[in-house]
């Protein structure tokens, strides 16, 4: 891996050298290296381009990373990954896709990860999107499909930052009894970049919870639209949190949708965009600095703290 | 260290000048403790904020130490020396208090110098450093904070805009210690408070945007008191 590549790796997925545990690391649609542990296996997919991750029941404090990196352009990588996890576990899985595009075609990938997540067990999930290089368009279409069995919890932490020409994101998830779905979704767009990200929860299972929370940042002409649909279908909470900071002439759209087929279910939606609130930035010149490195930390504090 | 000369404040109402503040003139001695009292609507925390520069002047000049800052920015007046504290604490989301607590003392303290800020608005660092400051905390909690940033700047002049608003018993007895121990700082301090008025050296009263009474406390409390007692005799 050249210096360009390692760098990209570290920006998408901390990583400074190969991971301990199970990893499968994917650059340019081809495999570059994958391990499996005796608790986590990894195998190839026979049909289509991707991977199975079969996590053993108990599997406890273990990781898995799946980063994908490109640094050509007039590439189309689309890449099916599917989670199967245990009962009983506790596992960190870090995805992600890092672009570097110095030519002018454009560079695509499209990840479908689908998480089949058992009974009790828990999973924290974090997916960083970035993309570079001033020439071709970088497309990012990511698709989750999740399935919570009872009492499971997934924890999804995603961000994506300035550079990504245009991304699709859905996540569609369906969350059984007891089961608890939280995500953090972070998305900062500039130029004339756009976002069009889509949730739609099921919220199937009696006691069953879903937290969503996106924090927007839109600069330059950039676009973003936010679509969520909660549905509770049993004795359920479901909230969902669209925040969005505008700048320049950008737009940001907000659609929450809830949907409660069962009088027991309890759904919220809260909105709210706009710029820069005048009290934050005048708090943090009181302390001394400047308007706009006043604006870069509370823009870096909404996407990154 | 402070001079205000024919500062006066307009602000549109109903699409008519109101005068707010009308040509005030004050000087502020170094390392004396003022507040700034008078009914609601009488313009105190109009003056703070012209003052550090949240609000413009109409008319008129603010010279800091024989500079005229009238026209410089907010952040130049806190590079300045200026430090101020709002009525209503201002929460973010994703900052956390360690965040505002490096910005305010100027860079990155260790979590021992953190501590010892936090001690004196009565928080233990271990619960607070890495909490995000935002509208999760109690107000008592967030207005500990504004206190304990604005001590972070180790200005040379201090604003206090109603510290004691929405804090707690205990916190208020902790708010009086701290004006106390402020003693190489000239302080100004919005307030309506007894006991806030007690510590102060002089007390700025204002009535319609002009100064009704300039003078030593002496002078000035028995003069309030004695209204206090007129509006009880009064309601009675």
């Amino acid at each position: 891996m050249n210096k360009l590549e390692k760098k990209l790796l570290e920006k998408i997925s901390d990583l400074h050298t190969m991971p301990s545990g199970a990893f499968n690391i994917r650059k340019n649609g081809q495999l570059f290296d994958r391990a499996s542990t005796k608790e986590i296996e990894i195998t190839p997919k026979k049909n289509k381009n991707g991977i199975n991750i079969k996590i053993k029941d108990g599997t406890k404090n273990k990781s898995v990373h799946i980063p994908v990196i490109i640094t050509v352009g007039g590439l189309n990588d689309l890449v099916y990954n599917d989670f199967y996890i245990g009962k009983d576990c506790d596992v960190l899985i870090v995805a992600g896709c890092g672009i570097h595009n110095a030519t002018c075609k454009t560079s695509l990938h499209s990840g479908i990860h689908s998480f089949h997540v058992g009974q009790n067990s828990k999973v924290r999930y974090v997916e960083k999107h970035i993309a570079e290089g001033k020439s071709g368009d970088k497309i990012l279409n990511p698709i989750t499909k999740i399935v919570l069995q009872k009492n499971s919890f997934m924890q999804i932490e995603t961000l994506q930052l300035d550079g990504v020409t245009s991304s699709l994101r859905k996540t569609i998830a369906r969350l059984g009894e007891g089961a608890t779905l939280k995500v953090q979704e972070n998305i900062s767009t500039s130029e004339q970049q756009w976002t069009k990200t889509y949730f739609k929860v099921l919220l199937a299972g009696r006691d069953s919870r879903a937290e969503i929370v996106s924090h927007s940042v839109a600069k330059g002409r950039s676009f973003q639209e936010f679509k969520s649909n909660l549905i509770g279908q049993e004795l359920c909470f479901g909230h969902v949190e669209c925040d969005g900071i505008m700048m320049d002439e950008a737009r940001i759209v907000s659609v929450p949708m809830i949907d409660a087929q069962n009088s027991n279910s309890s759904l919220i939606h809260e909105a709210a965009i706009g710029k820069i609130a005048s009290d934050e930035l005048i708090k943090l010149m009181s302390l001394g600095l400047s308007k706009e490195e006043a604006e870069n930390m509370i823009i870096e504090g909404f996407l990154l703290g | 260290m402070l001079e205000i000369i024919n500062l006066s404040y307009r602000a549109q109402d109903d699409n008519q000048d109101k005068e707010i503040l009308d040509n005030i003139n004050l000087k502020f001695e170094d390392n004396y403790t003022y507040v700034i009292t008078g009914p609601n609507g009488s313009g105190k925390s109009t003056l703070a904020k012209l003052v550090m520069g949240i609000l413009p002047a109409s008319s008129g000049k603010i010279l800091f130490n024989g500079m005229n800052i009238t026209s410089l920015p907010i952040n130049e007046r806190a590079k300045l020396g200026i430090s101020y504290a709002f009525q209503t604490p201002v929460t973010f989301k994703g900052l956390k208090i360690r965040d505002l607590i490096d910005v305010a003392c100027g860079q990155k303290k260790s979590f021992d110098q953190i501590c010892e800020i936090l001690s004196k608005v009565g928080l233990c660092a271990k619960d607070y450093i890495n909490r995000p400051l935002d509208d999760k905390l109690s107000g008592g909690e967030l207005k500990r904070i504004e206190i304990a940033l604005a001590l972070c700047q180790e200005a040379k002049l201090n604003i206090f805009d109603e510290p004691e608003a929405g804090i707690d018993l205990w916190s208020f007895d902790n708010l009086i210690d701290i004006f106390n121990s402020l003693k190489n700082s000239t302080n100004i301090i919005v307030s309506h408070q007894k006991r806030i008025l007690h510590i102060s050296d002089y007390i700025i009263l204002l009535k319609n945007g002009q100064i009704e009474k300039f003078g030593k406390k002496e002078e000035v409390v028995p003069l309030l008191e004695k209204r206090q007692c007129a509006r009880l005799v009064r309601s009675k």
